[in-house]
């Protein structure tokens, strides 16, 4: 897989990936989209980048293991439900901030911190599988 | 929504379920300590304990405690809501975790250790707190899930190639029984247009009887290969044995426990009139697990495999109360569900020890115990007989319900069925004995080997060092302190029987915490 067209697109390939996955998140609280398939474009850009480099380049690449991301989606997600608790409403109840920033209108809630959660947990997941698909399962 | 305020103090019933789930996130994010993982974990669990003797107590002040997720109305948001039997099963499960934990330092190796045995133990305790706790049928679905995934995380850590056999059979028997809680969920929904436990018990008798005991006989075959009750038992013995010890004795202490659990809380709760249509088939499955238990422990070699069986004829216990279905009955199923979790996990811990002492796992290879190591031959003596049902020990009391409930049965109209039931509980506790004192004397008693010169001492004894000893037997000691202090002094656990029985029997309360109000919305 290692052609030269291929290993110079790689990398621009990836960061667009990773950026529309953002904006798949994003996007998800109102219209088609959310955490789930933004994970899963993130975590595809990944393979993408690691088909390309090799898995010892795309796991420098993300610095952290990707499980310990997938832990930190797990935490964000339970976190943001947690939060409820300071204000007497039961466990995952919605809670909303909305502030005018500039003239536009910015929707803050704990929904969406939920969902960028997700965005990790199925990003660490599914970087974790890719990565040890590539690598010959030593190091998993 | 729902306007009522939630005190903080309502939070006790979502936090067994929070608590591990956020403390193996943050395990997972702490991958690289290995030290500071098991220390959190270990706070974790204690801190879990504390919470769930809370939840307990409450309950057994003021009755059932529910909360709705996300403050949406009982029969459509998610609930949980805990009454005495969940809330105290999930206490012994976060008591029985944490002595497994202790006993983890000693038996993991570390390749397990780098890949995630503190979060899987955590999330598998997070599924079983979760099933116990939750009031909602789909809800459980996906605990028992939870469960699933980190118990087969936990029986592949090491991987050797028995234990790769062993989580194939697990996974794919589970994976199946899975599938068909699922069907059965889908007919529901279909039927009565809820999975809120609170709001089936109102619904469920103005539904067609015969739809509702079709239901009732898939959840009867999906949580009775959860339990390995006969005739889907065979799962358990062919794979319990694989992972380590300490692994092992957290599964067979909970995981089959949460299917039993279900069982109970399904037929006598939601379904009571399906029960009586399924009566018949329990009857016969109680039976048939009662006797072929023990006999597949006397039959059995491998030591793990034997307690294995054991386990089995303990859920044919609790199948039992079920199918009797008054009020001694459903108390010794209850109890007897406690005391198992209690005494299972100690005599796969002292199975543990005992396969580290020998070097072997086949009882034929073992003997001379006695003299090598005097502490674990009493401790394995103690739970043997408390899994047999002898006094003083716990497992009496348990059995002495069931006994009850047999005779109770029987005596207003010479019920068959219910004198069959008494006759097998107590072949059972024979059986079992017989089974159990096999064991302790292949294992401790005789000298050395089985063979021609089986007076020669073994040699292949191995000594523990110190640090083993501790971790090893501390857990052990304390469980089977429990076992025998609640065997002496068991008014604490009849008052649960008691209390637990005529909750189940009597939901109103549960209902009512639940706020579905007798199905109107």
């Amino acid at each position: 897989m290692s052609t030269l067209i291929f290993r110079t697109i790689a990398p621009l390939l990836t960061a667009v990936m990773l950026v529309f996955s953002v904006f798949v998140l994003l996007r998800g609280h109102n219209e088609p989209g959310g955490g789930f398939i933004g994970g899963l474009i993130a975590a595809s850009a990944l393979a993408i980048y690691g088909m390309a480099m090799g898995g010892e380049a795309a796991r420098t690449a993300l610095n952290v293991h990707p499980l310990a991301m997938a832990g930190f989606g797990l935490a964000l997600a339970g976190l943001s439900g947690v939060l409820s608790l300071a204000f007497d409403v039961p466990f995952l109840t919605g809670l909303w901030s909305i502030f005018d920033l500039d003239g536009s209108e910015v929707a803050l809630s704990t929904p969406m911190v939920f969902d960028i959660g997700v965005y990790f947990v199925v990003f660490g997941t599914i970087a974790a599988v890719a990565l040890a698909l590539e690598s010959d399962g030593e190091d998993a | 929504m729902q306007d009522m305020a939630i005190h903080p103090v309502d939070w006790l019933v979502i936090l067994p379920v929070v608590l591990p789930l956020l403390g193996a996130a943050l395990l997972l994010m702490l991958r690289e300590a290995k030290e500071a993982q098991y220390w959190m974990a270990l706070g974790t669990v204690a801190v879990l304990l504390l919470g769930d003797i809370a939840l307990a107590t409450r309950i057994a002040e003021q009755g059932p405690v529910s909360m709705t997720m996300g403050n949406w109305l009982p029969p459509f948001g998610i609930s949980f809501t805990a009454d005495l039997v969940g809330a105290v099963f999930a206490l012994a499960a976060a008591g029985v975790t944490l002595l497994v934990l202790v006993y983890l330092r000693l038996d993991m190796p570390d390749r397990a250790r780098r890949d995630g045995v503190y979060p899987l133990v955590l999330l598998l305790l997070a599924g079983v707190s979760g099933s116990f706790l939750t009031g909602d049928l789909f809800n459980l679905y996906v605990w028992f899930e939870v469960m699933l995934i980190a118990s087969l995380g936990l029986m592949v850590l090491g991987g050797r190639n028995s234990q790769l056999d062993a989580t194939v059979k697990y996974g794919f028997l589970n994976f199946f029984a899975t599938t068909i809680f699922l069907l059965s969920l889908g007919l529901t929904y279909g039927t009565l247009g809820t999975l809120n436990m609170a709001d089936i018990v109102a619904k469920a008798p103005a539904a067609d009887p015969a739809v509702m005991a079709s239901i009732a006989a898939l959840l009867l075959l999906a949580f009775g290969m959860k339990a390995a009750a006969f005739p889907v038992n065979a799962w358990l013995p062919a794979s319990y044995h694989a992972p380590p010890a300490a692994v092992s004795a957290l599964m067979a202490g909970l995981l089959t426990k949460v299917g039993v659990y279900a069982l109970l809380r399904a037929m006598t709760m939601l379904l009571p009139a399906s029960r009586e249509v399924l009566e018949p088939v329990l009857v016969v499955v109680a039976l048939g697990t009662l006797i072929l238990g023990p006999l597949g422990a006397i039959a059995e070699t491998n030591l793990r495999r034997a307690l294995g069986f054991l386990v089995i004829g303990g859920i044919g216990a609790t199948v039992t109360g079920i199918a009797l279905n008054n009020e001694a009955g459903l108390a010794g199923a209850a109890t007897y569900v406690l005391h198992a979790m209690l005494t299972i996990t100690g005599l796969y811990l002292v199975a543990g020890l005992i396969e580290a002492m020998t070097g072997e796992t086949d009882t034929r290879r073992m003997g001379g115990l006695y003299a090598a190591a005097s502490l674990p031959s009493v401790l394995f003596f103690v739970l043997m007989l408390a899994v047999a049902g002898v006094p003083p020990f716990l497992g009496f009391w348990p059995k002495l319900l069931l006994v009850e409930g047999g005779i109770a049965g029987w005596a207003p109209n010479w019920d068959g069925w219910a004198l069959a039931l008494w006759v097998g509980v107590l072949v059972n506790a024979l059986l079992t004995l017989i089974a159990g004192s096999r064991l302790w004397g292949h294992i401790f008693w005789r000298a050395g080997h089985e063979s021609a010169e089986n007076e020669a001492p073994n040699p292949d004894l191995r000594r523990l060092d110190r640090r083993a000893t501790w971790l090893g037997l501390a857990p052990t000691a304390v469980l089977t302190l429990a076992v025998f202090l609640l065997g002496v002094w068991p008014e604490p656990l009849l008052g649960f029987g008691k209390q637990a029985a005529a909750g189940l029997l009597q939901s109103a309360d549960y209902v009512a915490a639940t706020g579905v109000a007798g199905g109107e919305p």
